[in-house]
């Protein structure tokens, strides 16, 4: 009843062509965007800013790269977290070995060299496909812990490997309080999410989903496969580069090869899968699921525990977690195989008929 | 449809299972919070009872929490109430932060965080002087840390990755006959690939370049189970002693390859982490021989304090973990560590009030005018375990006193006397590691006025 097109009528191809071309949908991103930038702000305290908000916003953006090699263009990888390491410490050493170097600067730069070394990666892509491939883009996890535990150039010779940086600001505003990293990590994932839609919406992303649904007939019909794999490779490494950046910089402020291991890469996987592959929306749905409900739970528990009267061992609750969290996986993949986005444009659906349904 | 509903049942039956199965035991912690009016200290208990280090990782928290239950049940500190709240970590760095953010306001506000993960301890290093809250690494963390001057919420109590590889160093040229006789002898370091394990690297370089030994080093992936080409290279290369510097399974693993290798266990020596009981119990008398640094205390099964949890703690049913541990040497460390953030807190109480909550900022001042004399040990309990410490503004770690114990096959038994490293190598490392930490972070480092404050 309230969610119906009747009546919203088209009268230019760029009405018809907007992102959301219904009003409502309009609405509810605005009204969510504001809710974003205005409401959290007022009223989220530290804790949830720390380690819920900003680790969900990141990841968010990693999966949305993960997003569109995988879900856009068919191209299994699991060397995600090696492009997120790349694009850290890159734009860790611009900050450190360029004079004056501003962050933004430096985060794009690391998202252009960790571009830059999944194309090189993507190579593989071009001969072999499918599970061959997620096992080809291994390599790039291996060799990329390898060298920066390493190689000692690129963690600035650090004693243990580890790296931090600290002090960040943008444009002379300071980039400190829990706040203000939140609307960074806000800002740059609003601008990239709109990027990755409007570049699945153009060309670019249909040459990429044509290569996905069958890269014979894509090439048939005159798609460079070369050309679409390796720019997906690029623009996916790309977001993961960024990613990994803010990962660094802001949520941890100090890392060792082992933030980006090859247990993130799975993580961003899943996120993918469980999300909805092939849906913007389906990453943020993914990354809630994956980063926040596991301290959900481990929250919850002892809650529910000290409801009924019993406290909960810490270690009986970190299995629980583990259980329940992996039950609800299986779950969420029997009831709905293509992922949480797919479930929500049923709901959007149903919607649309309520309160009438035929 | 049927079998949707069965499915239904069947993982609802299987989570009220899981509630049930980990429900018990530990029933007693929460209950006493109730009783309000009581001043309370909150100590944030920062956990590894699961994964691949939980060996490890549950003697050190049970003996942490057992001694905050024995100072309450000895009246608290000077009255006030010690409250404390676990947070699992896994020895993950991500979920180690998200559990020192939910915990550095809760209870009043945190007293002091213990990771007990050097990988956690970097990130949190960067957090604590915004929030103000000190940081006891006791015998982990950063090693230019010592210097409170820079490092002014970092306190690697009882010493540092640099003291023990010196110390080892030391022992090492005091077998050879001293320290003209290293050189030439081939020195393997095993370590755990992290900054854990890369920590004592500086150093052993350091004196690799005095005494002309050749070192060599052999990473072991995390968390440490495949180190089958590591012990290769050892046979391939025949090294006189090998430094083990692991965690966790990554310890037991080792002795194990040596064992198979044919590599004489008494020319291994290990950090203190890789000098407990979980470490050698599995290999047993195959491990016989191995060295390990003692942090000062070993297995004290004898010591007053392990008594006094045994009567006050486990005697009255509230012991945290299995009453057998009490007196292993994680146990002891953990309870050691608990011990001094108590110390810190009572410091802090003869300036600021005694019987009144301590502030994290002061109960740093508390930490970084710790001084515990053999007098007030043994009023404690820690008679025979434990050297006087006193630290400073330019010296967080308070004291540097190390022993070298050794598997008998069935126990830990010192093997040395006390070592103390030496501060002619080590102070100029800690001095300019941490002056180019101060320059890469813009802080500047406080005068001696400023420490008087």
């Amino acid at each position: 009843m309230i969610y119906r097109e009747n009546g919203q009528f088209k009268t230019s191809y760029a009405a018809d062509q907007q992102i959301f071309p219904i009003l409502q949908d309009r609405w509810a991103i605005l009204g969510i965007l504001a809710f974003a930038f205005v409401a959290v702000p007022l009223f989220a305290d530290e804790y949830l800013f720390r380690a819920i908000l900003i680790p969900f916003l990141i990841l968010s953006l990693a999966a949305l790269g993960v997003n569109l090699l995988v879900g856009y263009c068919g191209q299994i990888t699991l060397g995600a977290g090696a492009f997120m390491a790349v694009g850290a410490y890159a734009a860790f050493n611009f900050i450190v070995r360029v004079d004056g170097m501003p962050l933004v600067g430096a985060l794009l730069l690391g998202g252009f060299t960790a571009a830059a070394v999944g194309v090189v990666f993507g190579v593989p892509s071009l001969r072999v496909r499918g599970l061959y491939l997620a096992v080809a883009t291994l390599a790039a996890q291996f060799f990329w812990d390898w060298a920066f535990l390493r190689i000692k150039w690129f963690t600035n010779d650090s004693s243990s490997g580890s790296v931090s940086v600290s002090n960040l600001s943008l444009f002379g505003f300071p980039i400190e309080s829990p706040t203000e990293k939140y609307l960074f990590c806000l800002a740059v994932l609003v601008v990239f999410a709109l990027l990755a839609k409007n570049l699945t919406r153009g060309a670019i992303g249909r040459q990429w989903m044509a290569i996905r649904d069958m890269d014979v007939a894509a090439e048939v019909i005159g798609i460079r496969p070369m050309y679409a794999k390796l720019s997906a490779f690029a623009v996916s490494s790309f977001f993961l580069g960024v990613a990994g950046g803010l990962w660094g910089f802001v949520h941890l402020g100090s890392w060792e090869p082992a933030a980006f291991s090859l247990d993130r890469s799975f993580q961003l996987l899943f996120m993918v899968i469980i999300g909805g592959l092939g849906s913007i929306m389906g990453s943020f749905f993914g990354a809630a699921f994956i980063v926040i409900l596991p301290i959900f739970l481990n929250q919850l528990l002892p809650w529910l525990g000290g409801l009924v009267g019993v406290t909960i061992s810490t270690a009986g609750v970190s299995h629980a977690e583990i259980m329940i969290f992996g039950a609800l996986i299986v779950f969420f993949l029997i009831v709905e195989p293509h992922g949480i986005a797919r479930l929500w444009s049923t709901a959007k659906e149903k919607l649309r008929l309520w309160p009438f349904p035929h | 449809m049927k079998l949707r509903n069965y499915a239904l049942a069947a993982s609802l039956a299987a989570i009220g299972l899981s509630f049930t199965l980990t429900a018990p035991v530990h029933a007693q912690a929460k209950g006493k919070q109730a009783q309000a009016q009581v001043a309370e200290q909150f100590f944030p208990v920062l956990v590894y009872r699961t994964g691949p280090f939980a060996p490890n990782g549950t003697p050190w928290a049970n003996g942490f929490v057992d001694y905050l239950k024995l100072v309450n049940a000895t009246g608290g500190i000077n009255g006030v109430k010690a409250t404390f709240e676990e947070c699992e970590t896994g020895y993950a760095t991500d979920r180690s932060v998200e559990c020192y953010e939910r915990l550095k306001n809760k209870g009043g506000g945190a007293t002091a965080f213990q990771s007990l993960s050097t990988g956690a301890t970097f990130a949190l290093t960067e957090k604590a002087p915004v929030d103000k809250i000190p940081l006891i690494t006791a015998g982990y963390g950063r090693s230019e840390s010592a210097n409170g001057a820079v490092f002014t919420w970092n306190f690697p109590l009882l010493g540092t990755y640099w003291v023990g590889a010196d110390v080892l160093i030391q022992h090492i040229a005091k077998k050879e006959g001293g320290f003209d006789k290293l050189k030439g002898k081939k020195i393997t370091l095993v370590y755990h690939d992290s900054p854990y394990g890369k920590e004592p690297i500086p150093l052993l370089q350091e004196r690799a370049k005095m005494h002309g030994f050749d070192l060599s080093l052999l990473p072991v992936a995390s968390p440490g189970v495949e180190q089958k080409s590591t012990w290769l290279q050892i046979r391939q290369n025949k090294p006189d002693y090998v430094l083990l510097w692991g965690w966790g399974v990554m310890n037991s693993t080792a002795l194990k390859e040596a064992q198979a290798t044919g590599y004489p266990r008494e020319k291994m020596y290990g950090i203190w982490w890789a000098g407990a009981e979980p470490d050698v119990k599995d290999v047993g008398e195959a491990a016989k021989g191995y060295n390990a640094l003692a942090l000062q205390h070993g297995a004290e099964p004898n010591a007053k304090v392990t008594k006094d949890v045994l009567a006050l703690v486990h005697g009255k049913g509230q012991g945290t973990g299995p009453k057998d541990e009490v007196g292993s040497v994680l146990y002891m460390r953990g309870l050691i560590s608990a011990m001094l953030g108590i110390e810190g807190v009572k410091r802090a109480q003869e300036r600021y009030g005694k019987g009144k909550t301590m502030t994290g900022e002061q109960a740093r001042w508390g930490l970084e005018n710790l001084d515990l004399d053999q007098k007030k040990l043994d009023a404690l309990g820690f008679a025979g375990v434990m050297r006087p410490i006193q630290t400073s503004c330019l010296d967080h770690m308070g004291s540097s006193w190390v022993r070298v114990h050794t598997w008998s096959g069935s126990k830990w038994e010192f093997s040395s006397d006390w070592y103390q490293a030496d501060e002619k190598v080590i102070r100029p490392m800690v001095m300019l590691a941490s002056a180019r930490y101060a320059e890469e972070k813009k802080i500047t480092p406080r005068t001696p006025e400023q420490c008087k404050q």
